[in-house]
């Protein structure tokens, strides 16, 4: 798993390419507001055309790391570079970098019109049609222009979002911040939108870092996540690797629904090991595990309710079958979440799509059924 | 309509009563015929004559306005930006001293102020006229418009700065095209406030005037010492006219700027 990622040619993955060059450049930034430290000692690339995602519960740092990608904070320690220029002395109005704010941040006594024109209007030597062109053209990718002329409290919350998103691109910046923009919107409003944006980032070629702490957001938009805790990033890498390869307890747990059983761990070959998480049981058999264990070593084995098959009798083709029994089920309509306790009263969760209708499932309530999944599915992980 | 009971009728009655009863008899007596104060000789407006004729009376009521216009103005830009560093500068040493000083005029006796003020201008040999009393009443004024203003800025919301920053804005740009016309009705009201303190400021005015020039209420002041003049009278009764006017433009301008405020941000945010 630890393996470079193989790159078809026409896959965009600047990460994986030792010869691209980062946009962004965070060397090892350190921010403190008095004893508290709310940035530590973080190193981080973020290229050209990426639409990255910072992710955390509140309080993590991630607002701080866009308000001093934006310039309103600067850092306490270590550098940041932008397009390979310091930004150490470079204030806001002065980078090429603009921001959306959560609380989007319109101007109310300006129409739609001006306030999407109020960046161009303060660049040097921009001519009248020049600036009319393009606030049009904002108007049309956004798609309001038929509200150019309203002020913002005249319009939806969805079209003041829509506002605050053209007003931010019309200076054609390098880099477009967004701060939890998504944050006021309704879900369903939402999902639209957070496709739009990543049309409209394909459409401009901007780079985006995204603030949030909606993970399916996260996930949905980004090239790439970063995960943070308390200052510090726990892990940056392609949204299906953060959810299928998390390097921690903390992020497999911080992302998605999990199993997570601890256990020992025992070599068995090349990639392949066993945990023993229980007495008195077949240990799990694991392959395809790319880190290094030593045998006896604690590890925390995690895997993903959807990867695990609830069944009557214990499949042949599965390496993995543990027995327990369903304590409670969860009907979701498309699928059924199936709580199931362990022998050795460990609680496991499974989901299983409703293939079939509910009134043909063969097992329900207090059943003993076997739990199965192959040795690839889940991740070892070290304590 | 509901009725009033009696009780409030007549709470109600005799607490206008205490407080416009004065004014309405001196109103109505500035329209007297006779020159006795208090004896109805029927109604006439030849005393607002008397008064337009009364160089006088028109050089002070003249002095008065200039000072009111000036000092509210010199007193609207200073508390202004007062206002805003107290708000906007965040934590810096001394800064709760300074917003409480700031505040410190309004609740200090006029009598102090003026008397301090009077002992400056001495110290610094500053003949006292106009321009001791622009001075002075900038001094009070502007606490009254940092008042007002700060109570402005402490609801505005911050991110506005920041976003005409981020989109290419000097800081003084900034707060010329979004901040300050977002606050507008808060210095505009401010103004007022101020050009009405200063219209009527007795005490202040007489520590920091000199004989060349006199302001209205002073002037006032000194010829009622002399008898009461039904021009007093017409005098009196145009200067509540023009606080009326004042008080209520304010009260107005006030209202409106916070219901409009509280619709514009509700909505845009």
């Amino acid at each position: 798993m630890a393996q470079p990622i193989k790159k078809p040619a026409n896959v965009f993955a600047p990460w994986a390419d030792p010869n691209a060059v980062p946009l962004i450049q965070f060397k090892n930034v350190t921010k403190r507001y008095g004893t508290f430290t709310a940035i530590d000692d973080q190193t981080i690339d973020i290229y050209e055309r990426e639409f990255f995602a910072l992710l955390g519960p509140s309080g993590c740092g991630k607002t701080t790391m866009m308000r001093m990608l934006a310039g309103f904070e600067t850092p306490t320690e270590g550098t940041i570079t932008i397009g390979g220029k310091d930004m150490a002395d470079v204030p806001p109005n002065k980078r090429a970098v603009n921001m959306m704010f959560q609380s989007y941040a319109l101007f109310p006594h300006l129409s739609v019109w001006d306030n999407i024109a109020f960046g161009l209007k303060r660049e040097a030597n921009m001519d009248k049609e020049r600036l009319n062109a393009r606030v049009e053209e904002m108007l049309r990718l956004t798609r309001l222009e038929q509200f150019a002329k309203r002020k913002p409290h005249q319009i939806s919350g969805g079209q003041r979002q829509r506002v605050a998103l053209a007003r931010s691109l019309a200076k054609a910046p390098k880099l477009l911040l967004l701060d939890e923009p998504l944050g006021a919107l309704d879900k369903k409003l939402r999902e639209e939108t957070q496709f739009e944006l990543m049309d409209i980032q394909e459409k401009t070629g901007t780079t985006f870092v995204i603030v949030t702490h909606d993970q399916e957001e996260a996930m949905t938009v980004a090239s790439r996540v970063a995960v943070m805790d308390h200052g510090k990033i726990i892990q940056v890498d392609t949204p299906p690797r953060i959810y299928e390869a998390p390097g921690s307890v903390y992020v497999a747990d911080f992302i998605g629904d999990v199993n997570l059983i601890k256990g020992t761990i025992r070599k068995t070959g090349p990639e392949a090991y066993q945990i023993q998480y229980a007495d008195n049981v077949p240990p799990i058999e694991v392959t395809e595990c790319a880190r290094e264990f030593s045998d006896g070593d604690k590890v925390t084995f995690a895997i993903r309710p959807e990867k695990l098959l609830v069944s009557e009798t214990a499949p042949q083709d599965r390496a993995n079958a543990m027995e327990g029994k369903i304590i409670d089920i969860g009907y979701l309509g498309n699928i059924s979440t199936y709580h199931v306790e362990l022998p050795n009263g460990q609680m496991i969760k499974a989901a299983m799509t409703n293939a079939t209708r509910i009134d043909r499932r063969s097992f329900t309530w207090d059943d003993t059924v076997w739990v199965s999944f192959r040795s690839s599915a889940g991740v070892v992980l070290p304590e | 309509m509901r009725r009033l009971s009696w009780f409030n009728a007549t709470s109600l009655t005799l607490g206008f009563a205490f407080l416009y009863l004065p004014m309405v008899i001196l109103v109505v007596y500035s329209f007297n015929e006779s020159r006795l104060v208090t004896v109805w000789a029927g109604f006439s407006t030849k005393w607002y004559g008397e008064l337009l004729r009364n160089e006088a009376f028109l050089d002070a009521a003249w002095v008065t306005l200039r000072v009111a216009v000036v000092s509210s103005t010199l007193a609207t830009i200073l508390g202004t930006a007062a206002a805003y560093v107290l708000i906007r500068a965040g934590r810096f040493p001394g800064r709760t001293l300074f917003s409480g000083m700031m505040y410190a005029p309004l609740v200090m006796p006029d009598v102090i102020l003026g008397l301090s003020l009077l002992l400056l201008f001495i110290a610094i040999g500053l003949d006292r006229g106009m321009v001791t009393i622009i001075l002075a009443h900038t001094t009070f004024c502007m606490a009254y418009v940092a008042v007002v203003v700060s109570s402005r800025l402490a609801t505005f919301d911050q991110s506005l700065e920041e976003a005409a920053l981020d989109l290419g804005c000097s800081p003084w740009d900034a707060f010329r095209s979004v901040t300050l016309p977002i606050i507008a009705p808060a210095v505009v009201s401010g103004w007022l406030l101020g050009f009405t303190l200063s219209l009527d400021d007795l005490v202040i005015a007489s520590f920091a005037s000199g004989p060349s020039s006199t302001t209205l209420p002073i002037k006032i002041f000194s010829a009622v010492r002399l008898g009461v003049s039904p021009e007093i009278n017409a005098l009196s009764s145009i200067l509540i006219g023009m606080v009326t006017i004042g008080v209520i433009t304010f009260s107005i301008s006030s209202k409106r700027s916070i219901t409009r405020r509280q619709r514009e941000e509700n909505q845009a945010n």
